[in-house]
């Protein structure tokens, strides 16, 4: 299978139990792009963002058929090492959970596991990506205070700063802001289109108006289904589909 | 007043009477205790090991019964956490969540928890007499460790079962493996837990007679192998206030002392220790 972006799904079904989650999914991610999962709660939004690294596995019954590529590697496949495709994709939750450690031992927390252990390579990736984080100047005299002093809005850029520490080339967001105040999420949202330059992004949001600010390009689920894919011009503009239309006027949600 | 204020009054002095039985049962207890085991208190008692004829009432202590207390415990307690620690970490971090199989090892945890001790000492024996072994410190710790590994199990594994789903994710994120996990996120995260599971099961098994009545058997020397046998302090105990004679009954209550203020020590020290580990878990 031929596929030029880092991420290329082709009739991806997932069942939990006997319910259909996601029915019959094809996309292709845009590479370097910010690319919007939106529609209505229980659309099966989450499940898809979760299907790309795979932390859908842990879920009670889960079956998965068809084929994820990254890289043009088919990650559903049983031999693939799961921790590998995992150090490709940083990901952010709806509430921010720093792991019950100092900040600095945070966003050492990935590099190590991967093998770094020299003290200066990690000092220096951890000034880098604090500061990439915005998060430096704030914390540059605590680093070894626990991560769980931070406000919710810090803890939530430490994350991405942990997140991007790994080296990832793709960063996955399920609702990323919505446990945020609007100073913090303005913050994050402006991370992600710097961030745009030189990764994958792909986030899944409730909220359309984070989407038209954010997306370059949109995909729509309903129910399981996906409806309508396009770049967000496309999508807000000019949805060729009845439904996108009528979601995107706030008629279905 | 109307019909559900009184409700909530009645309901309140109700509640406020168990709180109250539950302070004063304890401070009954100590009181007991310390008022008919301070005064035959003293020094020889936890330095020295009962001299000939400590049970008429002569010289001695009871260090034997201290000592092989704390062994077992100890001991007991060490083999427990290396069983519990895997199985719950399997529980909770690799068996999916409501699997058959981890529902029925809750379950069998749950029936043993509420097996009598004295059926775990008479199963011990049992199997002593068919191998024909003799009651020993090491039989004793098997038994214990057998008796508080439901306790310390299903303790963990409710704290346990409290780590939000998103903090192992985030860990699995990362790219760390299920062990990884285990070990830097969910272990850290519920050590405070942990220790309290360690305690209170170290309490049941400091304090329990019945399974090491033919275990362990009693000396009255400290045991200096694992197959010697040893003394504990509900033995002790029990054995002082079996005579009649009241001097040695109130060294009973002395025993009674100690046994309590080792317990309290344990748990002390163990909150300080916890509390310093604890400054950054997620709340």
């Amino acid at each position: 299978m031929d596929c030029q972006s880092h991420i290329c799904v082709n009739n991806l079904n997932v069942f939990f139990g006997k319910e259909h989650i996601l029915k019959n999914i094809s996309l292709k991610i845009p590479d370097k792009k910010i690319t919007a999962i939106i529609g209505p709660s229980g659309c099966g939004k989450t499940t898809l963002l979760k299907s790309f690294n795979r932390l859908i596995d842990s879920y009670d019954g889960v079956k998965v058929t068809g084929e994820i590529l990254v890289d043009d590697e088919n990650i559903l496949h049983p031999n693939i090492e799961v921790t590998h495709i995992r150090k490709k994709m940083g990901l952010l939750l709806q509430n921010p959970y720093p792991l019950p450690m100092s900040i600095y031992d945070n966003v050492a927390y990935g590099p190590r596991i991967h093998g770094i252990k020299n003290k200066k390579k990690l000092d220096e990736i951890v000034e880098h990506y604090l500061k990439q984080t915005n998060l430096w100047i704030e914390v540059k005299d605590r680093l070894n205070a626990p991560a769980s002093r931070l406000s919710v809005g810090q803890q939530q850029r430490l994350c991405l700063a942990r997140g991007l520490a790994v080296e990832p080339e793709i960063i996955l967001g399920d609702e990323p802001t919505s446990a945020l105040d609007p100073i913090s999420s303005k913050v994050i949202e402006e991370k992600f289109q710097e961030l745009s330059d030189n990764y994958t992004i792909i986030i899944v949001t409730h909220i359309l108006r984070q989407a038209k600010r954010l997306a370059n390009y949109v995909i729509f689920l309903y129910l399981g289904e996906l409806i309508e894919q396009g770049t967000a011009e496309e999508i807000f503009e000019n949805p060729k589909e009845e439904m996108t239309k009528a979601y995107i006027q706030g008629k279905i949600s | 007043m109307d019909r559900r204020k009184i409700e909530e009054k009645i309901f309140l002095f109700l509640m406020r009477i168990s709180a109250i039985l539950i302070v004063l049962s304890l401070i009954l207890i100590l009181f007991t205790i310390i008022a008919k085991g301070l005064p035959s208190l003293n020094l020889a008692m936890i330095t020295q090991t009962p001299k000939g004829g400590y049970y008429l009432g002569k010289e001695g202590g009871i260090l034997n019964a201290i000592m092989g207390s704390l062994f077992l415990a100890g001991g007991a307690t060490i083999l427990s956490m290396l069983i519990s620690l895997p199985v719950v970490i399997y529980l909770n971090i690799y068996a999916k969540k409501n699997s058959k199989l981890s529902e029925f090892i809750r379950f069998s945890f749950d029936v043993l928890w509420g097996i009598p001790s004295i059926v775990y000492g008479a199963f011990g024996f049992t199997i002593m007499l068919f191998f024909n072994l003799r009651a020993s410190l090491l039989a004793g710790i098997i038994v214990v460790a057998l008796l508080i590994l439901p306790i310390m199990s299903r303790t963990i594994d409710e704290v346990m079962r409290m780590v939000p789903a998103g903090l192992i994710e985030t860990s699995y994120a990362l790219g760390a493996t299920k062990l990884e996990t285990a070990f830097k996120v969910v272990i850290k995260q519920t050590l405070p837990g942990i220790i309290t599971a360690i305690l209170i099961a170290l309490g049941r098994g400091i304090g329990d007679a019945a399974s090491v009545l033919f275990t362990a058997g009693f000396s009255d020397y400290i045991p200096n192998s694992l197959l010697k046998p040893a003394a504990t302090l509900p033995l002790a105990i029990f054995f002082q206030l079996l005579t009649p004679i009241p001097e040695v009954q109130e060294r009973a209550y002395a025993s009674a002392f100690i046994l309590t203020a080792i317990i309290l020590i344990i748990s002390i020290v163990s909150r300080i220790i916890t509390n310093r580990f604890s400054k950054n878990l997620i709340k």
